[in-house]
């Protein structure tokens, strides 16, 4: 009998669950703010399907009552993803470490 | 166009470079490396989403367009923000992303054919149930979120907003989002199918309300797990690789940080998750306190402390940050450095708004991290410093938190500073912080108290010193 594909996502969910798990523990405290603000630009990968939703309009007719929730959705995770990464690299250059000279 | 079994390939090396990301955060050094991991599993994603595709038509330039309009906003938006609005752009952030989230969803549910999930009215149940999952979360973190937003930019009252039956009617809200999904898997109706994200915003909205504006450190971290549930739900509807591993992150990320946030307010997660925490009572023993005496001083007091100590620890909390003082700040602790001071920064795990908010504000203020210490590495040297400067932190420093078991702050873990040979207190006045309660630590032998705005002190007694 073949395994439902579910079974091997919910497989790769579980097991990233406990990746983010461990990788997150191991995070600084002092870099919790860049952890969110990198972690709202991840997230924003939901971009793959707001991009497939708005290209499903066809020649004639690029704006659909689907692909117009795409297209806005694009430009939702588009500012997420520029923003938070811009933002966590804001911030990470700004944790300097000691200067040796006094 | 490429094979789904190669795009879904790059959809998993770009998981595993965010997986790097969360992981070069482990340390200041190799942080930056790490977004630059995340930036580029997300050029990985998007590239191959379109490849896979294989349309460039009009639609294609269409998609650039959003793209820009939006890449444009968010970066803007990135260098315009000062340090101190960051939990308000990370709440607004979720926000947009609970907002994708749905209308992604919106879109497969119009359109499933695009995603290949079956045809209008008759789309496979496993893609209907996730899809609606998504939906409903989506909707929940997008409401939760503008009200967390809102409230934190002060634009809706930070004080709780209650009301008698407000649990029962979550609840039953709850259920009824159970019992729709469900309906709308039989019938694959529309109509319910909009009812059920009315609700799940209306859910959002409700459970959010009734937390307090000193709560928000919980409920940002709270949110931002919804958010990657939310992805992780239409992961699952695009059976797409890189969306269900980032889900997984950034939720377990979230319940972790509201974790961390939650024991550092010494609260159950379950009394966060039912909302309602904050409504803190003014309780009788607030009433009846008797007039203490307190020793007050001047900038010139606290400098003469200073130059004569020989170590001294900072204790920074939010309200250093609303009066602006962190510069000043800054100063003072050269001006002692150059007179062989030694100097730490103590930061209590919900110091400033939003997880980790204290390290960035001194970050900004140029402060090196190695001289920033958390709770545990930094509380037994407390008894060996000289000086303790409390500014702009109240509740955490509390020392009734450990000797008086009535106290709502009990159990709370505190940084030592009464232990310090003296404690410099910058405040206002004498009121009581968040928590509503005294401080002990005012009254003691050893504490002087410095009434003054936080920004103006430090800068007088950098004058002094």
């Amino acid at each position: 009998m073949e395994i439902d594909p579910l079974i091997f996502r919910l497989s790769i969910f579980i097991l990233s669950i406990f990746v983010g798990y461990y990788v997150v523990w191991s995070v600084t405290p002092s870099l919790h703010t860049p952890l969110m603000s990198v972690t709202n630009a991840i997230s924003s990968v939901i971009i793959v399907g707001a991009i497939i939703a708005g290209l499903s309009g066809n020649f004639e007719n690029v704006f659909n009552k689907s692909s117009i929730f795409g297209f806005l959705a694009i430009a939702l995770a588009a500012i997420n993803i520029f923003g938070g990464f811009l933002v966590t690299q804001r911030m990470l250059a700004m944790y300097k470490k000691k200067k040796k000279d006094k | 166009m490429i094979s789904a079994n190669l795009s879904a390939i790059f959809y998993l090396v770009s998981g595993v470079l965010f997986i790097l990301a969360l992981r070069g955060l482990s340390s200041p050094e190799t942080s930056r490396q790490g977004n630059f991991f995340g930036i580029l599993g997300m050029i990985i994603a998007i590239t191959v989403t379109f490849l896979s595709t294989g349309n460039f038509s009009t639609g294609f330039i269409f998609v650039l367009v959003f793209i820009l309009v939006g890449g444009s906003i968010g970066a803007f938006i990135a260098y315009k923000i000062p340090m101190t609005a960051m939990p308000e752009l990370v709440a607004g952030f979720h926000s947009l992303v609970g907002l994708a989230a749905v209308f992604v969803a919106i879109s497969a549910f119009l359109n499933p054919e695009a995603f290949n999930l079956g045809l209008p009215g008759r789309i496979k149940l496993g893609s209907l149930i996730e899809m609606s999952i998504g939906a409903a979360v989506g909707a929940i973190t997008f409401s939760g979120s503008v009200i967390a937003f809102l409230k934190l930019q002060g634009i809706m009252s930070g004080s709780p907003i209650t009301f008698k039956g407000q649990h029962i009617l979550n609840a039953l809200i709850l259920i009824s989002i159970i019992i729709l999904i469900y309906l709308l898997c039989i019938t694959q109706s529309s109509n319910l199918f909009w009812i059920l994200l009315g609700i799940s915003f209306l859910i959002g909205f409700l459970l959010i309300i009734p937390i307090g504006g000193a709560d928000m450190p919980v409920v940002i971290s709270m949110l931002n797990s919804y958010s990657g549930w939310a992805a992780a739900g239409i992961g699952f509807t695009l059976e797409n690789t890189a969306l269900i591993i980032t889900g997984a992150l950034v939720g377990s990320s979230g319940a972790i940080l509201s974790y961390i946030m939650c024991k550092g307010m010494n609260r159950s997660f379950f009394n966060v998750i039912l909302g309602g925490f904050g409504a803190t009572e003014e309780t009788s023993n607030n009433s009846n306190k008797e007039q203490r005496p307190v020793k007050s001083g001047n900038a010139d007091d606290a400098a003469f402390l200073m130059k004569n100590a020989s170590s001294v620890i900072i204790v920074p909390g939010y309200g250093m940050a609303v009066a602006q003082a962190q510069h000043a700040l800054r100063e003072m602790v050269d001006t002692l450095k150059k007179n062989d001071i030694k100097v730490s920064y103590a930061i209590h795990p919900v110091a400033g708004r939003m997880p980790g908010h204290m390290n960035v504000l001194l970050a900004e203020a140029n402060v090196p991290y190695d001289e920033v210490f958390e709770l545990e590495e930094i509380n037994n040297d407390f008894a060996n410093a000289d000086v303790a400067f409390v500014i702009g932190a109240n509740d955490v420093t509390n020392p009734v938190a450990k000797t008086d078991p009535q106290s709502p702050i009990y159990g709370m873990p505190v940084l030592d500073v009464e232990k310090c040979k003296s404690v410099l207190f910058v405040k206002r006045s004498l009121s009581p912080g968040y928590a509503g309660i005294d401080n002990d630590l005012f009254y003691k032998e050893n504490t002087l108290m410095l009434f003054a705005d936080a920004k103006k002190m430090t800068e007088d007694i950098t004058k002094n010193l």
